[in-house]
C-alpha cells in the first residue's frame, strides 16, 4: 500500500488537491474564496494530467525527421490537454470574477447565503 | 451526399463565425444574421437527416484529415441529425417568441452581446451533440455552460446575478468532475476517441484489469452530467435560474441545455464505454432511482409554487426525471424512450415558458398567481398554448406527451423486475401530481379577474390596441412561434411514428 502512494505519489497529491478545492466550490460562503477553489481544483487535474504524460529522463517532444524511438519523449497529448485546460480554466475564471464585481456592486457583500437571504427579503416585501 | 458530408463541421463553425461577426453589429443586423445562420443550418441538417433516411450509411468526419488514435473526430448519423434539427427549430422558434421581451429586458444596446451568446451556445450544443471525441466534448462543455450563464444575465437584475453564480459554481463542479473523469479514461485506456475507448474499455472488462477505477470514471461521469442536466438532488440551481431569466433564455435553457448534457451522457454511456458494460450497470439503477425521486419531488414542488416560471421550472425537473428514468431502465428501449422525452420535452416547455412570457405581458409583467387570474382571456394565444402544454404535459392522446408516457411505460413494462414496478408506479403518481398543478395553472388564468374584475375589461381592451398597434410585427412573430410550437406538437402526436422510427433506427446504428 505505502509502495503504491510512493509511485504514484503526483496523482494522489492531485486527487487531494482536487478533493480540497472541489469542496472549496461547494462549500465556502465567500466567492472569491470559490473561485480559489476552482482554480486549485482545475491545477489539480492539470497535474494529475502532467504526470499521465511524464516519462522518466525522457524529453520534450519536439521530434526530428525521420524514425525516431517514442521512448525518448513525453506523452505530447497530456501537455496539449493542459494548454486546453488553461485557456478554458482562464476564461471561466474571468467570468466568475466579472460576475462577483457585479454581485458586490448590487449586495454590497461577497457572502452568497446573505445574498439569497438578501433576495428572498425582496421578495417578501415585494409580495405585501 | 458529398457535400452533406460537412454539414455537422459546417454546423458547428458557422454560428461561431456568425458570433463573432456579431459583434461589430447592431441589434437589428444580429438578430437577422442569427436568424438566416440558424435558418441555414436548420434545412442542412434536415437534408443530412434525409439522407441518412434514404440508406445513406453514418460517417466519420476526420478534422484536418487527421486519422484515428491522435485526429479529432466529428460522428454523424440519423439521432445526431435529428437532434442537431431539433435544437435549431426550437431555438429559432424560442428567439422569435420571446423577441419583444429581449427589447425590454436587455436593453438596445446590449442585444447584439446577447445573439453572440446564443450563437455561441448553438454552436456548442451542436458540438456535444456531433462530437466524437471526449476533450472536445469537455471543452464544449464549458463554452455551453460560460454562454448559457450569458444568457440568463443578460436581463441584468440582482435575481439573475445571484441565479447565474448559484448555476455556473454548479456547473463547474460539475465539468470539474468530467474532466477528472475524462483524465482517468485517458490513463485507463490511452485514446480520447470514444470508438477507440470502447474497443479498450471492452478489453480490459474481459481481462479483469482496472474494475475499480472504470467503475469510479463511470460514475464521475454520470454524477458529473447529472449536475449539469439538473437531476434530482442536484437540481437546486435550475428553478432561480430559469424562471428570472428573459422568456427567450428561459426556453433555451430549460428546452435545450439540459438536454444537450443528456444526450452527451446517453453517448458517453451507450457509445464511449458501450453498451456491453453498461447493460445493467449499478450507476443505472442510481439514476433511475434518482429520476424516480425527482419525478415525484419536482411535482411536489411545482404543486406549492405560487410564481408561474419557477412552477414550470419545477415541472422540469420533474420532466428531467422521466428522461433519466428510460436512461436508467438500461434497455434499448429505455434509451430509445429517453430520447423521445428529450425531443417531446423541448418543444412542450419551450412553448410554455413562450407563453408564460405572454401571460406575464397581459398582467403588467407580474408572475405571481394573484395577477395572473383571467390572463389566458387577456391573451388567448398564449391560453391556446397552456391548454396543448397541459394536455402534453399529463399525457393525453393526440399530443406529444403521450407518446413519451407510452414508449416510457412500455420499455418500463419491459424490465420484468423491481425496475419495472417502481417507475411503473412513479409514472402514474408523476402524472396526477403533473395533472393537478397544470390543471390549476389553467383554471388560474381561465378564471375570473379577481378583486380587480371591472379593470381586468379595460386592462384587456388596453393591451389588445396596443399590441396590435404598436408592435405588430413583433407581435405576429410571437403569435407564430406559438402556433408553430402547437402545431410541433400535435405533429408529434399524430404521426409519432415518424419520431420514433427515426429515434430507432439511430440508437441501431448508434455504437
Amino acid at each position: 500500500m505505502n509502495n503504491y502512494i510512493v509511485t504514484n505519489l503526483p496523482e494522489v497529491a492531485a486527487i487531494i488537491l482536487f478533493g480540497i478545492g472541489f469542496s472549496n466550490l461547494l462549500l465556502a460562503r465567500n466567492l472569491i474564496k470559490k473561485i480559489i477553489g476552482l482554480n486549485i481544483m482545475d491545477t489539480a487535474i492539470y497535474l494529475f494530467l502532467a504526470a499521465k504524460g511524464y516519462v522518466d529522463n525522457a524529453v520534450a517532444p519536439i521530434v526530428p525527421p525521420g524514425a525516431v524511438d517514442p521512448d525518448l519523449y513525453v506523452n505530447p497529448v497530456p501537455s496539449g490537454l493542459v494548454l486546453t485546460g488553461i485557456v478554458v480554466s482562464v476564461s471561466v475564471t474571468a467570468v466568475l470574477l466579472a460576475l462577483t464585481v457585479r454581485l458586490y456592486e448590487e449586495f454590497n457583500t461577497l457572502d452568497i447565503d446573505e445574498i439569497v437571504h438578501q433576495l428572498r427579503v425582496k421578495d417578501k416585501e415585494a409580495i405585501r | 451526399m458529398s457535400l452533406l458530408y460537412n454539414v455537422p463541421a459546417f454546423s458547428i463553425l458557422l454560428p461561431m463565425l456568425a458570433g463573432v461577426i456579431c459583434l461589430v453589429l447592431p441589434a437589428r443586423a444580429s438578430r437577422r444574421l442569427t436568424n438566416a445562420v440558424i435558418i441555414v443550418l436548420a434545412l442542412l441538417s434536415f437534408l443530412l437527416l434525409n439522407s441518412f433516411l434514404d440508406g445513406a450509411p453514418t460517417f466519420t468526419y476526420r478534422m484536418g484529415h487527421y486519422g484515428a488514435p491522435v485526429g479529432n473526430e466529428i460522428r454523424a448519423g440519423e439521432l445526431e441529425s435529428a437532434m442537431a434539427m431539433m435544437f435549431l427549430v426550437v431555438m429559432m422558434l424560442s428567439l422569435m417568441g420571446g423577441r419583444n421581451h429581449l427589447r425590454s429586458d436587455i436593453g438596445r444596446s446590449k442585444v447584439n452581446l446577447y445573439y453572440i451568446s446564443v450563437l455561441f451556445l448553438l454552436s456548442s450544443m451542436l458540438a456535444l451533440t456531433y462530437t466524437n471525441d471526449l476533450f472536445t466534448a469537455y471543452v464544449f462543455v464549458e463554452i455551453n455552460t460560460v454562454t448559457a450563464c450569458g444568457i440568463i444575465i443578460s436581463k441584468e437584475d440582482g435575481y439573475t446575478l445571484a441565479a447565474s453564480m448559484r448555476y455556473l459554481i454548479m456547473s463547474l463542479l460539475g465539468s470539474g468532475l468530467f474532466l477528472i473523469g475524462i483524465c482517468l479514461v485517458y490513463g485507463l485506456t490511452g485514446h480520447l476517441l470514444m470508438p477507440n475507448i470502447q474497443e479498450a474499455v471492452n478489453q480490459l472488462v474481459r481481462n479483469g484489469h482496472f474494475q475499480a477505477p472504470l467503475q469510479v470514471t463511470i460514475a464521475l461521469f454520470a454524477v458529473g452530467l447529472a449536475l449539469k442536466s439538473a437531476l434530482w438532488p442536484f437540481h437546486s440551481w435550475l428553478p432561480d435560474a430559469h424562471s428570472s431569466a428573459s422568456a427567450a433564455s428561459s426556453a433555451i435553457l430549460s428546452g435545450l441545455v439540459l438536454k444537450s448534457f443528456i444526450f452527451l451522457m446517453i453517448k458517453i454511456f451507450f457509445r464511449t464505454v458501450g453498451p456491453d458494460v453498461m447493460t445493467g450497470h449499478a450507476i443505472l439503477n442510481l439514476l433511475l432511482v434518482f429520476g424516480i425521486l425527482g419525478m415525484l419531488l419536482g411535482s411536489v414542488n411545482a404543486l406549492f409554487e405560487k410564481d408561474i416560471k419557477r412552477m414550470l421550472a419545477f415541472s422540469s425537473v420533474s420532466q428531467i426525471g422521466y428522461i433519466f428514468c428510460g436512461i436508467g431502465l438500461g434497455t434499448i428501449a429505455g434509451v430509445s424512450a429517453a430520447l423521445v422525452q428529450v425531443v417531446v420535452h423541448a418543444v412542450t416547455k419551450a412553448m410554455l415558458f413562450i407563453a408564460a412570457g405572454g401571460l406575464m405581458d397581459a398582467s403588467d409583467g407580474k408572475k405571481d398567481f394573484n395577477a395572473l387570474q383571467g390572463s389566458g382571456k387577456r391573451d388567448v394565444v398564449a391560453g391556446a398554448a397552456f391548454v396543448v402544454g397541459t394536455m402534453s404535459m399529463i399525457g393525453l392522446p393526440f399530443f406529444a406527451g403521450f407518446i413519451t408516457k407510452l414508449t416510457l411505460v412500455t420499455a418500463a413494462a419491459g424490465a420484468h423486475d423491481w425496475r419495472a414496478y417502481l417507475s411503473l408506479t412513479a409514472i402514474v403518481l408523476s402524472t396526477i401530481l403533473t395533472a393537478i398543478y397544470y390543471i390549476r395553472i389553467l383554471s388560474l388564468i381561465f378564471g375570473k379577474n379577481g378583486s380587480e374584475d371591472q379593470d381586468g375589461e379595460v386592462r384587456s381592451r388596453r393591451f389588445l390596441s396596443a399590441h396590435f398597434r404598436r408592435h405588430l410585427s413583433m407581435d405576429t412573430e410571437y403569435i407564430l412561434a406559438i402556433l408553430a410550437f402547437i402545431g410541433i406538437n400535435l405533429w408529434i402526436g399524430l404521426r409519432s411514428d415518424v419520431l420514433v422510427d427515426i429515434i430507432n433506427v439511430g440508437l441501431s446504428t448508434f455504437q
